[in-house]
């Protein structure tokens, strides 16, 4: 009694708060921190020049420029989780979606194409030169539906396999497009995507002379003096624009059909659902995004290089999904930030803290690949539901009974299927 | 009927090839011969671990390329051959390298068996499938760990004299070689599986694992068997190619990628299949890379080997010679 009563009176004080938060409507308590997070993301470029530089470990905080890749990399990984996560198609070849989207921009947005002299919205560029120059907003979009008809046109002969084959062949497209635009630079003589030194440079986003003067708008990033903080801005904006999607389409009638096949294609079909349709259409979805992420990559570094697109890509791609959590875009935002941030420096910085404060000498981000391999492992093996698994799992899980049901609803994320399953 | 087609095209572009300049088409296609041979070995890996666990170990080229540095190891520090060494030497040392190789690849194989795939054993096909692309990442970075990013490559141990030679068409030992080891290696693959009692154990636990153990079959001896076959193969592939080519830490993503095609086509599973497959796609490849007239050349060969596997897997999933299964449908 006395514990209790002692116990009562330390917590008084929270209590209050605890209560008040309570008594806020559920929608703003569930947006607060959504918010909160959006606002220290935006503000970064405000106060990164103030974080320390000396941080043990990771030694320092990326900077915006840095920020630019991750934040679209983040972006990539949403897409790809709408194909692997939602719907359940494993997708060993997103890279070429995102070579695809990047390979868009360098056509539309650049001087490739000597020939003709095509200009329509482009910033910060003469209007005397050759090639075709339009604004990338619009470019951003042609590549978001250019890639999703190649995701449909690749979808639509092998969705109909099942669960590996389907690995494979989307692993084969992701082998051949990159080979394809890094041999196709005279294909009967016409050069169309320049071979292995790719098309450079792309034109950069902004906002023209008008708005230039009205609201101060840079008329060009390229140009302009906060190049990277505009740059940084604008791929918030994509990836809040990628996640917001997600999150509607997941409570959709089609997300819900991406989970039933998920879960049970077979049950799935029984119930009506029209599996081609749905898969071809988290197919279109999921490549939308990863050519859109493609196009504002390619017109950031104001290029695109067949080197960029390998399959080690892929992987790591769908390393930040699994880490995260399959299915789970929350988790899928966190894990990708962290896997693309110690991609882009974060391997780098620890590496060489490890060489400073140790007495090994690793080059750590040479084995980057092997210790993605040795997470993909680890999650597999210990975690398959990853960091932050999706909610619905997880009440699943609490409501649900012992361990065996709790791994059989893990596993239904990959897939609901005999493993030995023969005629 | 888009099939009878393409195959119906692909004849008759070899024969315009094979009037316009016969001389070069039989050298090209002895090269195919040789290394759809090596190929044969690395895709009668992935077609035995798919027949038994329906799993594409994505780790086995990675274990090949491993097995290959390995020899190279072996032959030029430790054995020290060079071409100057006598020939029973070489013969010697080449025996006593492959003896090892295959040890060490029956032993890696196995040992990313226990570690990674057998704890996944009721877990769902692409779980396992995920694992074994991280897989095929570790075993990649091990190489590189180890042999670092130079290729590695064997003096000419071989003689490079010719077998034969008819007309300007040049068959030489060191192509033979492969050959030659590749011959004996499959017949006694072939018996292991067919005659004896692990190789009956194999084939039950692949139709049915339950009704395996019910009988007596001890299910995870009999996987731990094949991954140990497939890896030995990969070791034998490893020595040859050395010896044929040169190899580096990531030959093996691409080399297995092409290898598991060849396994597809000829019907994943079936073991002659892997070796048909082998061998057409180790032509397809020849042909593409030294035929003159309208031959995409070598910058197209993976383009022609993964669009040939997306078409395989699309039309005729089953293969060449393989039975339908649940995914072909």
């Amino acid at each position: 009694m006395r514990e209790r009563l002692r116990g009562v009176s330390k917590l008084e004080p929270l209590d209050g708060v605890f209560a008040a938060w309570r008594r806020l409507p559920h929608g703003f308590r569930a947006a607060l921190p959504v918010i909160v997070v959006i606002a220290l993301a935006a503000t970064y470029p405000y106060y990164v020049s103030s974080l320390p530089t000396d941080v043990p470990v990771i030694l320092a905080f990326p900077d915006v420029g840095a920020c630019v890749t991750i934040i679209i990399f983040v972006m990539m990984a949403v897409g790809l989780n709408i194909v692997v996560g939602y719907a359940g198609l494993l997708d060993l070849g997103y890279v070429a979606f995102y070579a695809i989207g990047a390979y868009t921009a360098g056509w539309l947005a650049s001087g490739q194409f000597q020939q003709v002299r095509v200009h329509f919205g482009s910033v910060g560029i003469s209007k005397e030169q050759n090639g075709i120059h339009i604004s990338i907003w619009l470019v951003l979009l042609c590549a978001g539906i250019l890639t999703a008809v190649g995701g449909i046109i690749i979808g639509l002969p092998t969705l109909r396999l099942r669960g590996d084959y389907l690995a494979i062949v989307t692993l084969g497209f992701g082998e051949i497009i990159p080979q394809f635009v890094r041999n196709a630079d005279s294909i009967k003589g016409f050069d169309l995507t320049h071979g292995t030194f790719g098309i450079s440079p792309i034109d950069s986003p902004g906002f023209g002379d008008h708005l230039n003067k009205a609201l101060g708008l840079p008329v060009s990033y390229q140009s302009s003096f906060d190049r990277e903080r505009f740059f940084f801005w604008t791929a918030l904006a994509l990836l809040l624009l990628a996640v917001f999607c997600s999150l509607r389409l997941r409570e959709s009638r089609l997300g819900r059909a991406w989970i039933a096949i998920r879960e049970d294609e077979t049950a799935a079909g029984a119930m009506g659902i029209p599996l081609m349709r749905t898969k071809t259409w988290a197919y279109a979805i999921g490549a939308f995004f990863g050519g859109m992420a493609g196009a504002y990559i390619a017109s950031f570094n104001s290029g695109a290089f067949p080197s960029q697109f390998q399959f080690n890509i892929s992987v790591f791609l769908l390393c930040m999904v699994i880490l995260g959590g399959m299915g789970s875009l929350w988790g899928v935002v966190v894990g990708g930030t962290i896997l693309a941030w110690l991609n882009v420096e974060g391997l780098a910085n620890i590496g060489s803290w490890v060489n400073a404060h140790t007495p090994l000498n690793v080059e750590v981000a040479k084995y980057q690949f092997g210790i993605y391999g040795i997470i993909i492992v680890l999650m597999m093996l210990f975690r398959p539901v990853g960091l932050i698994p999706e909610r619905r799992r997880k009440r699943e899980i609490e409501e649900g009974a012992g361990a065996s049901e709790r791994d059989k609803s893990v596993y239904a994320i990959l897939e609901a299927e005999d493993p030995r399953e023969k005629d | 009927m888009l099939g009878g087609v393409f195959v119906a095209l692909l004849v008759a572009w070899l024969i315009v090839n094979l009037v316009k300049t016969p001389s070069d088409f039989f050298t090209v296609m002895l090269i195919g011969i040789t290394t759809g041979s090596v190929y044969a070995l690395i895709a009668l890996g992935y077609t035995l671990v798919y027949g038994i666990l329906q799993l594409i170990n994505f780790a086995h080229g990675d274990v090949f390329a491993l097995c290959g540095l390995f020899a190279s190891t072996i032959v030029l520090s430790l054995l020290g051959l060079n071409e100057n060494t006598s020939a029973i030497g070489i013969a010697g040392g080449l025996l006593l390298t492959l003896l090892i190789v295959v040890v060490f690849g029956l032993l890696v194989n196995t040992s990313i068996e226990f570690i990674a795939y057998r704890r996944l054993r009721n877990a769902p096909r692409l779980a396992v499938l995920i694992t074994a692309v991280g897989m095929s990442f570790i075993v990649q970075n091990i190489s590189l760990a180890v042999f670092d990013v130079n290729f590695r490559s064997l003096p000419p141990l071989i003689s490079e004299s010719n077998v034969f030679k008819i007309g300007t068409v040049t068959y030489q030992w060191n192509q033979l070689f492969a050959v030659l080891v590749t011959i004996p290696v499959l017949l006694l693959l072939s018996w292991l599986v067919k005659s004896t009692k692990q190789g009956k154990g194999m084939r039950a636990v692949s139709q049915d694992p339950d009704a395996a153990a019910i009988m007596g079959v001890n299910v995870n001896r009999t996987i731990s068997f094949t991954f140990a076959l497939a890896g030995g193969l990969a070791g034998v592939a490893g020595l040859l190619y050395l010896i044929e080519f040169n190899i580096r830490y990531d030959t093996g993503f691409e080399l297995g990628l092409i290898a598991f095609t060849a396994a597809v086509l000829g019907g994943i599973g079936n073991l002659t299949g892997a070796v048909l497959g082998a061998l057409i796609i180790g032509l397809i490849q020849a042909f593409n890379e030294g035929l003159g007239w309208l031959a995409p050349g070598s910058d197209w060969t993976r383009s022609i080997v993964f669009g040939l596997l997306i078409a395989i897997l699309v039309f005729r999933p089953e293969g060449l010679l393989g039975e339908r299964t649940p995914e072909g449908a």
